[in-house]
């Protein structure tokens, strides 16, 4: 095995999969929080785990991981139910006793901590707050084939099994649940009045959201774990309308976000000439940022861009069919109108650009043609009028005999809603006016 | 489908010393009061549901009356009082009681198909564990139909309107497949056209034999809607038919904005705990 495969396989493949699995048990919860707009929960547990992590560390005298995954989580379950009693009796939201819990277990932490500095133990609270990826190695055999032996295997650091053991309990729970996590996420009266008791899936919930926080720690540090539960969950829900897919898409863009943040983090400033890699936790929580950030604009529905132009097309076409009506009723009274004539009269409902835009979009397909200087409509545009023209008058009749508007007032509703009427709207309405052969005007409907 | 109704051992109603309280109602509440920071809401309830009927329960904002759904049901606790359907305690009637809440109750952002919501209603006869079946799917796509909406199975909820919201949550509460139904405020928001069609699907369930009460809003609509009236405002002011309770005087009780000595008392209760 080359030094550079060596070297990646023992440095940098442990805090990968560590941060990876880590993210992916985060971003799982997430998608549940964020949907019970129980996002802070996340954070809530993260700071208070705080106190756990130090009595576990002074308890057991070692750093081990599982002597701090144990303690981290009883912190973190206790802080849940306490966040519940706080709400349930002072009869406050969530959010203030959220506020309450874990202000005063994180106090009680940095004390506890300062405690342990006394003694002489050495506890870093950087590498809690911001995570220690960097930290996490394996010194493997050169050898390929040793490498995946099972003794070898075993010697992974514990954080790696950790976070694969937190992460494939919490997949198996939310496979098992899947249906009842739904129901209770979505309507917790409905789940209790259909016999599932919420309190118990609450608090097994909770205990797995403490968990993942938890496992995520190492990795991504306390105050970064928010960001996989948040931003994953958010972002893949701009992409899609259902559970199911918005759950998928959160764990690609994990894996998208902690793979790239690995990479921008240890190896870009390396490659860039820097002296030193930067901060790979940081990295992977600004990445999943960007992806949100990237996703807002330019998501295929949700995103601003997609409703920009979605508008922009719908206003084009409004103006198109009112350029081939205006010109229709030109043609009625046997006169012709020029292109700045239709320009003058439709500037009251749209700027010129769009004007413009819908009348050489019109001229391109063939629906009209310019002879001399008078706009008249072609055959292809005469067949594309007529339905609006009915449309128009048809609901111009409605209006008047049904609604009981004066002639004179309906005008203008009539241009706005002939183009958001389909053909079944258009058949209820002429059966509602009878099928009649001229509209209040006595102009006849084609 | 009439279930007829099941005679309950005298063992497990607590009510059967009242003679009032019949163990063939759907609903007997004895005595139910409940109270939100020490203040009474709802105080020393007595009613029964009579069987097969519609039931509207109207009063001024504030009455009480979806506090009045939510403690039959459990959702929130009732300071004291006994409530008992068909003879017997909620955990025993549950699966035959159907909800509809509020529109407001749940987030219409979820991500979640209008076919998935009436699926819900199945889950409840699912349980724990059991994945929904096509045969679940297929029943709530019959109860979608049922309220006009087959064509809209597929959207997400939040592209629907008011009305249609509404629709889906009675076609949810149809897959219930209940005996009896408590409606919050079921035509809050909807056109002339959905106000036609849901009184028709509550008529349809009182021909087969089942209960609904609803929590109503206009007064105009409840002589012509339901056969039995609540009239409630923190007390029970009248109950029974509406020919024999809906009357000015009752209303004007439910409606009239003076204080009563027990509203004043309450007052003085609630700031003698509180403070």
């Amino acid at each position: 095995m080359s030094s550079f495969w060596h070297e990646f396989v023992s440095l940098d493949l442990p805090p990968i999969l560590t941060a990876l699995f880590s993210s992916l048990s985060c971003a799982l919860i997430g998608n549940y929080l964020v949907l019970r707009r129980q996002s802070l929960m996340g954070d809530a547990i993260s700071h208070a785990v705080l106190p756990g992590i130090v009595l576990a560390f002074l308890i057991s005298g070692t750093r081990s991981s599982f002597a701090v995954f144990i303690g981290a989580s009883i912190a973190g379950i206790c802080s849940a139910l306490l966040i519940e009693v706080i709400r349930k009796i002072g009869q406050v939201e969530t959010g203030a006793s959220m506020g309450v819990v874990f202000s005063i277990f994180f106090a009680l932490g940095v004390l506890l901590m300062e405690q342990a500095a006394a003694n002489n133990i050495d506890l870093d609270a950087d590498c809690l707050l911001h995570g220690q990826l960097e930290t996490i190695f394996w010194l493997p055999p050169q050898n390929v084939f040793e490498i995946l032996r099972l003794s070898t295997l075993s010697q992974l650091p514990n954080e790696v099994f950790v976070s694969v053991a937190v992460f494939v309990f919490i997949s198996i729970f939310i496979i098992l649940f899947y249906k009842e996590l739904k129901l209770f996420s979505f309507d917790e009266a409905l789940a209790k009045t259909l016999g599932f008791n919420p309190s118990v899936l609450y608090y097994v919930f909770i205990s797995l959201t403490a968990f993942s926080v938890v496992a995520a720690f190492k990795a991504v540090g306390s105050i970064l774990v928010i960001a996989m539960i948040i931003c994953p969950a958010t972002t893949a829900r701009l992409f899609t309308d259902k559970l199911k897919t918005q759950i998928l898409l959160s764990m690609f863009f994990t894996i998208i976000a902690t793979i790239a943040g690995y990479v921008c983090g240890a190896f870009m400033p390396i490659w860039l000439g820097f002296e030193n890699s930067i901060n790979t936790a940081g990295m992977i929580s600004v990445i999943s940022g960007l992806l949100l950030l990237m996703s807002v604009f330019l998501a295929p529905r949700y995103g601003i861009l997609a409703q920009k132009i979605s508008r922009h097309r719908l206003q084009l076409q409004v103006i198109r069919e009112d350029i081939l009506g205006l010109i229709y009723r030109v043609e009625e009274t046997k006169k012709g109108i020029t292109k700045d004539e239709i320009v003058k009269t439709l500037r009251k409902f749209s700027s010129d650009y769009f004007i413009k835009n819908a009348y050489s979009s019109l001229l391109k397909n063939g629906l009209i043609s310019e002879r001399n200087d008078t706009v008249i409509l072609t055959e292809a545009g005469n067949i594309g009028a007529v339905p609006l023209l009915r449309k128009h008058r048809l609901w111009e009749t409605y209006l008047v005999n049904r609604v009981g508007l004066n002639p004179d007032h309906v005008h203008n509703t009539a241009e706005a809603l002939e183009h958001y009427t389909d053909q079944e709207l258009t058949e209820k309405l002429q059966e509602r006016v009878k099928n009649p052969e001229t509209d209040p005007h006595g102009k006849k409907i084609p | 489908m009439i279930h007829p109704p099941i005679p309950a051992k005298q063992s497990d109603s607590s009510l059967s010393k009242y003679p009032e309280h019949s163990a063939t109602n759907p609903l007997s509440v004895h005595a139910m009061t409940v109270a939100y920071h020490q203040k009474p809401v709802l105080w020393d309830i007595d009613y029964d549901a009579p069987l097969g009927s519609l039931i509207a329960i109207v009063g001024p904002n504030g009455a009480g009356k979806t506090t009045f759904m939510k403690a039959c049901l459990e959702i929130i606790p009732v300071a004291s009082g006994t409530i008992e359907f068909w003879g017997a305690p909620y955990a025993k009637g549950r699966a035959r009681i159907g909800y509809v809440p509020q529109r407001e109750s749940v987030d219409w952002d979820f991500p979640i198909s209008a076919l998935e919501v009436v699926t819900m209603g199945r889950y409840g006869k699912l349980g724990w564990f059991r994945r929904v079946k096509k045969e679940d799917r297929d029943l709530a796509f019959k109860f979608l139909d049922d309220v006009g909406l087959a064509d809209f199975a597929s959207r997400q909820i939040n592209q629907l309107s008011g009305g249609q919201q509404q629709r889906v949550f009675l076609a949810r509460a149809l897959a219930q497949e209940a005996e009896l139904y408590f409606m919050d405020e079921p035509f809050a928001g909807v056109d002339a056209a959905t106000e036609r069609a849901i009184i028709e699907i509550l008529q349809k369930l009182k021909n087969h034999g089942k209960t609904v009460i609803c929590v109503h809003h206009d007064l105009t609509t409840v002589p012509e809607y339901f056969d039995n009236v609540m009239l409630l405002n923190t007390r029970v002011i009248a109950a029974g038919s509406v020919k024999e309770v809906f009357t000015q005087e009752n209303l004007k009780k439910t409606y009239g904005g003076k204080l009563t000595l027990l509203d004043e008392v309450s007052e003085a209760i609630a700031k003698a705990k509180g403070s």
